[in-house]
């Protein structure tokens, strides 16, 4: 059979996946972007995307940016130790099945009730706050109110990065064949040598790809930090809502998508430097 | 040469299906009944209040938006013209802002979801009066003229002065919005909203300004107040829900003192308190959207709020009417309910135009460094 | 070398232990103050949650958006097995190029906030609600788009963990069409990982609120929040509820989906 049409045959069995991302999702996409480039009388203009510019909204990407790593990588180290710890246990067992559906729950569990939830747990006056204090002598605030601040943002999503990792990790690990302990051991190699050389390698590309969905997700979550930060809109998602809802200054819509824009933009940039680390350790299996 | 092709198609497809997309899709068929409600701009127009209610039970459903059931007694009041009408009212988005409602008009046009009505804050009703349907109704004449627009595209319905909610078991009662600084506020004192986002906040932030020497086209002493809230430690960033003044977490919030009350009758040891000669008040603005999906019913809801049914149920709810001097006249309003309402010291400002405008400006600039 | 094994495995539960109690005592904090907000004092929050009767009628719309939302998270757990497993499995085999794109395509869900996602759903839903009505199923068709990351990753990981190549070489040369591969050589192999996608699609759906909420649609999540306007504990206690509810679904669909298994 001719390649071209082995090659269109291949092609026509993404048709179905492609056109319903077409319809669904890249569509309302461009509709976005092509508002991020809508003047706010009519007409085409670079105005919102140049005001992008602007130090609060600079500092604002920034400070995004910087709470999705450190969730991402706090999320995928930590996940990944509690994926192993269920992939070593009876693989039909109970307390796998518990902890993972518990995973998939917590994994999705956010917006104002987490922030309640939190601030219930750890906030001035919760009742771990006032055990520490009261029980123990410590008072974590004596620095300042870190809870509604970055500091505070980071430990209320590790609360669903940890689960959404273990959750998307898990399948590589399941994938690990207890022969290559074996072999590797039988070769005189240690656990040490085991995990760098062996699991390690195999394993990374499926840990950078979730480390990178982790990012993702942190990075356009919002409405836990709604509820948690309701002053002055520190993060992206939040300035967003600003100029898309906000009833006091009107007729932000279309800097809002500018904005998004910018937050396809960073993604697409972190994603191009996932694919190069992915080449690089791939290199390692070859 | 196949990179180039591969691209080009890409591009081309990309446009079309944008183009696709913004076109909407055609008008549904609606039947001449609905037509004569949709441009009435009264009740005679509509035929009499008997008919207009008549094509309202045809219609069977209202859609609201933005309306809580414990903001001005709102639950009361959609139960209430339920009852009466037998129609179904579909209450969406409870915590939206005015401007998600207009957006939700804006994004469900055409479709049998959309909003039928609004109630708004006064700059977001100014800047989309387009989106409007003019009607007056029956009570037309009872509102004063400063409060309704002449061609009847919007009439404001019910209005509030700002407040300091607070947990009298928890903190001790304040006096005036100085006393905030104290030490016994540590970590308390919450604001409903950000002044740049929701209405309520900023003119919260407009009353701690002229309970600190600010005035009406001043805000800069509110900001300055705030900053220094939030160096003692006393200022907390959370945005204060039923749940987190239930449980303790925000016992002390600036609000309009018809949601503190309301929270008063959830929570026994909620107080309200208006500072004295610091007095900013605001009212909302009620209209009908042009592209109701329900005109004749969304009218009928407007006849409902306006009687002294409807006005007294805000009432109850710790909101003044617009409605209020006449029907004190006419001896309707309901005697227990006005008598309940927070006391006021001193004259209540409303911001014009112009000074919310120059507000805002500063807020813009200057908010997010305050207590960022 | 048993003795090695056996010391391993001591080892792997030591470090199973530690690590699930010290994370465990992690997640369960903010819970247990949910737990305390809604028993506080003398209030009626639980023994009226357990009462269905009462409880569907004191908070009618609260049953509608349970519904709604068990509907939603099967049809989208279905469309996304049907959409996604097969092309993630087509494309490693066959298009080796295109993973990338499709990679990216699959991020892209998770770039945009639901607040603007929801401006460019807007036009696209008014053609759905011209062909399909409004109803608070059409959500399935944006819920399955925002599903992809998460459901595209576990299954990525998975097919990584597997020789997807020498599976599909050696079943084609022993004469298997690229269906009997896809569906009888492939996928039983990445059971672990299309479970997980599976898992991951029901959470999604039942945690999901704002995009329901902007088109003025309901679910769950929606009538919670709308319940919380009226009740905060009771608002808090039907989060609770629901987390168990999932969790509990979840449990049911691991287990359902070992049975095959163990009839082999």
């Amino acid at each position: 059979m001719p390649r071209a049409l082995v090659r269109a045959r291949s092609l026509l069995g993404t048709v179905p996946f492609f056109a319903y991302v077409a319809i669904f999702l890249i569509i309302p996409t461009l509709v976005v972007v092509i508002g991020a480039f809508a003047g706010d009388e009519g007409g085409a203009s670079l105005s919102n995307v140049r005001a992008l510019k602007e130090s609060f909204i600079l500092a604002a990407f920034g400070r995004s940016i910087l709470l999705s790593a450190v969730t991402a990588v706090i999320g995928a180290i930590f996940g990944a130790l509690l994926a192993y710890a269920l992939a070593t246990a009876r693989p039909g067992g109970m307390l796998r099945r518990a902890v993972t559906a518990a995973a998939g729950v917590l994994a999705q569990f956010g917006g104002v009730t987490l922030a309640f939830a939190f601030i219930a747990t750890i906030g001035l006056s919760g009742f771990v706050t006032v055990f520490l204090r009261d029980q123990v002598g410590v008072d974590i605030y004596s620095g300042g109110v870190w809870l509604f601040e970055t500091p505070g943002l980071i430990l209320v999503y590790t609360y669903f990065q940890i689960p959404l990792m273990v959750i998307v990790f898990l399948p590589a690990l399941d994938g690990i064949r207890p022969q290559w302990r074996e072999a590797a051991e039988s070769l005189g190699g240690t656990t040490w040598v085991y995990w760098t050389r062996v699991a390690g390698p195999l394993l990374a590309p499926a840990f950078l790809g979730s480390t990178l969905l982790l990012f993702a997700n942190a990075f356009s979550a919002y409405a836990t930090a709604a509820a948690l930060v309701s002053q002055g809109n520190p993060i992206i998602p939040l300035q967003i809502r600003g100029a898309l809802t906000s009833e006091v200054v009107l007729g932000q819509q279309n800097l809002g998508k500018a904005m998004a824009l910018g937050m396809v933009v960073v993604v697409a940039v972190v994603m191009t430097l996932y694919a190069l680390l992915q080449r690089r350790t791939a290199r390692w299996l070859g | 040469m196949r990179t180039f092709a591969r691209t080009a198609a890409a591009l081309l497809a990309a446009s079309t299906f944008t183009a696709m997309a913004a076109c909407s899709p055609p008008e549904k068929e609606s039947d001449s009944g609905s037509n004569k409600a949709a441009t009435a701009a009264s009740a005679a127009d509509a035929g009499g209040m008997d008919a207009l209610v008549a094509e309202a039970k045809k219609e069977g459903q209202l859609n609201v938006i933005a309306l809580p059931p414990d903001w001005a007694n709102y639950g009361e009041i959609i139960k209430a013209f339920g009852t009466k009408y037998g129609i179904k009212v579909n209450s969406a988005q409870p915590d939206a802002s005015s401007q998600d409602e207009i957006n939700a008009a804006n994004q469900l046009k055409g479709q049998d979801k959309a909003p039928d009505v609004f109630d708004l804050g006064g700059a977001v009703a100014t800047a989309n009066v387009a989106l409007f349907a003019p009607y007056k109704v029956s009570t037309w004449a009872d509102i004063p003229d400063t409060l309704k627009d002449p061609n009847g595209t919007w009439t404001n319905d019910y209005g509030g002065y700002m407040s300091i909610g607070y947990d009298s078991s928890k903190v001790p009662a304040p006096t005036s919005v100085a006393d905030l600084l104290k030490a016994d506020y540590k970590g308390k004192v919450a604001l409903n909203g950000d002044p740049t986002q929701a209405g309520a906040a900023f003119s919260g932030v407009a009353m701690a300004s002229i309970a600190n020497g600010g005035s009406a086209d001043d805000i800069a002493p509110g900001v300055e107040f705030f900053k220094k809230l939030k160096a003692a430690g006393n200022f907390l960033p959370v945005d204060p829900t039923p749940a987190t003044i239930a449980s303790g977490q925000t016992p002390v919030v600036f609000d309009w003192d018809y949601l503190n009350v309301a929270q008063g009758t959830k929570l026994a040891s909620w107080k309200t308190f208006v500072p004295a000669n610091a007095v900013v008040g605001s009212y909302y603005v009620q209209a009908i959207s042009k592209d109701a999906p329900h005109p004749a019913a969304a009218r009928l809801w407007q006849e409902f709020l306006y009687s002294d049914e409807g006005q007294n149920l805000w009432l109850k709810g710790g909101a003044r009417p617009v409605r209020a001097d006449a029907m004190e006249k006419a001896g309707t309003i309901d005697k227990t309910a006005f008598g309940a309402l927070p006391k006021v010291e001193g004259t209540p400002v409303f911001l014009t135009e112009e000074q919310t405008n120059k507000a805002k400006e500063y807020l813009s600039a200057n908010w997010a460094k305050a207590i960022g | 070398m048993a003795g090695l094994i056996a010391r391993r495995a001591r080892k792997q539960a030591a470090f199973r232990w530690i690590v699930l109690v010290v994370l465990g005592v992690f997640f369960v904090l903010p819970l247990i103050a949910m737990v305390e907000f809604t028993t506080r004092g003398d209030q009626q929050t639980w023994s009226l949650l357990v009462d269905w009767p009462q409880l569907s009628e004191t908070y009618p719309d609260l049953a509608e958006g349970i519904v709604a939302s068990l509907l939603q998270a099967s049809f989208t757990a279905l469309m996304m097995l049907v959409l996604l497993v097969p092309t993630a499995i087509w494309v490693r085999l066959r298009l080796p190029g295109l993973r990338r794109l499709v990679e990216f395509i699959c991020l892209l869900p998770l770039t945009i906030p639901a607040i603007v996602l929801v401006v460019g759903l807007a036009p696209v839903y008014a053609w759905v609600n011209y062909f399909l009505g409004g109803s608070s199923l059409t959500l399935v068709f944006a819920y399955t788009v925002l599903v992809l990351p998460y459901a595209y990753r576990a299954i990525d990981a998975g097919l990584s963990a597997i020789d997807v190549q020498t599976l599909a070489e050696a079943a084609r040369s022993l004469g298997a069409g690229w269906g009997t591969v896809m569906l009888r050589v492939v996928l039983p192999n990445i059971r672990s990982a299309v479970l997980s996608a599976a898992f991951l699609t029901v959470a999604l759906v039942l945690g999901e609120f704002t995009i329901a909420s902007l088109l003025n649609r309901t679910n769950v999540q929606v009538a919670i929040n709308f319940l919380g306007k009226s009740s905060a504990t009771m608002s808090v206690a039907v989060s609770l509820a629901a987390l168990l509810l999932a969790f509990f679904l979840l449990l049911l669909l691991s287990l359902l989906g070992d049975r095959r298994r163990a009839s082999r």
